[in-house]
């Protein structure tokens, strides 16, 4: 037994090291997903008539319009215009909620507005009409930078830091192994991007349908074999904060199309 | 919540024109051949036929089938002879139909 090689064991692990001490991306390398996307896939996004996350807008531009309940107000009464009250609002998000002492990203603002203000029921996170409305709301930040409160968000980004950077799952990989150490190579066939959350709520090629970054992100931690989190719950939420947070300045692209 | 679709096309035209028609449709086009994890079969959910027509005459027309992905994207080009409702619509399973019209002014 003691003649087993050990080299190969001894080089992965000095490999490994290596990659591990890479870190996080220098502002100046930051780039969206859009940018190492196909060309087809990209014209996909770019055209108003192709891109399919436009019927979502759709959707969100009438619910925005449209009473939840007889006795309720529409988000329009209150809200006027989401053209212009809505404006840059995506892009703050993940903010610190005073009354509630909590971080609460976009989805979670929609559904503390519908049970305090419209007195109706929160939207399951991912459902038909919270996706329309988020992207109703987040197209209206479309080519605005993204500008992260990370005074009041202090917490909640190191927390989100933690895990992007913890080894998690049967694979023991952490999210920054691929998107800070080895973003641009291959993971299979697909190019590994760096992992910014500027298209969110998004078209993805592959759900055939829109869906959330909490979608995306769940979908990232059953790949690495990893216990998952639930949608909207604490530890997505720091994640989404620290994601946002590492894309300040990039612009809002909502309604992406990725591959 | 009923399904929503976009017909864009150039709302004016000289005669003779020829005209690129662009549609996008919101549909699941559930394939039928996938099974839940229960192992029952998900029943097909797919858009059969697309149909345009020009003031009531048939133009353009295609059959889909389950290989196409959902929502989808369906473009074609016609020549604009007169001034008239372009009109398309789309039928599936389950008595899906859905339908887009827009006016346009040929010169």
């Amino acid at each position: 037994m003691s003649a087993f090689p050990r080299w190969p064991l001894i080089l992965a692990l000095v490999a490994l090291t290596t990659l591990a001490l890479a870190g996080e991306i220098p502002r100046e390398q930051r780039r969206s997903g859009y940018e190492q996307m196909s060309p087809a896939t990209r014209a996909m996004q770019d055209d108003e008539t192709a891109n399919p996350g436009l019927l979502w807008l759709l959707d969100g531009e009438a619910l925005w319009k449209a009473k939840p309940n007889a006795t309720a107000r529409a988000c329009a009464d209150c809200h006027g215009d989401a053209r212009t009250s809505m404006k840059g609002v995506a892009a703050r998000h993940p903010a610190f909620d005073a009354t509630l002492g909590a971080t609460v990203n976009l989805e979670g603002r929609i559904n503390i507005c519908r049970i305090e203000q419209q007195q109706t029921t929160a939207l399951a996170y991912d459902s038909k009409e919270l996706l329309g409305l988020s992207a109703w709301v987040t197209a209206q930040s479309k080519g605005l930078p993204i500008v992260i409160d990370a005074g009041k968000l202090a917490t909640e980004i190191a927390a989100g830091k933690r895990l992007f950077e913890l080894r998690q799952g049967q694979l023991n990989l952490s999210c920054a192994q691929c998107h800070d150490d080895n973003w641009g190579r291959k993971l299979a066939g697909n190019t590994i991007p760096q992992g910014h959350p500027t298209g969110y709520p998004q078209y993805r090629l592959e759900w055939q349908t829109v869906g959330s970054l909490h979608r995306r992100l769940r979908n990232c931690l059953t790949g690495m074999r990893a216990e998952n989190f639930a949608a909207g719950s604490p530890e997505l939420i720091a994640l989404e904060s620290y994601l946002m947070w590492r894309a300040e300045g990039m612009v809002i692209e909502s309604p992406a199309v990725r591959p | 919540m009923s399904s929503r679709a976009i017909l864009r096309v150039n709302p004016t035209a000289r005669s003779g024109e020829i005209l690129s028609v662009r549609t996008l449709i919101q549909h699941k086009m559930e394939s039928g051949f996938r099974y839940t994890t229960t192992g029952e079969r998900v029943p097909r959910d797919i858009i059969t036929s697309f149909v345009a027509t020009w003031d009531g005459e048939e133009i353009w027309r295609a059959d889909l089938s389950s290989a196409i992905a959902a929502n989808p994207f369906v473009a074609f080009t016609t020549v604009a002879t007169k001034t008239g409702v372009l009109r398309v619509v789309w039928r599936g399973d389950n008595g899906f139909e859905h339908a887009e019209e827009t006016r346009i002014t040929v010169t």
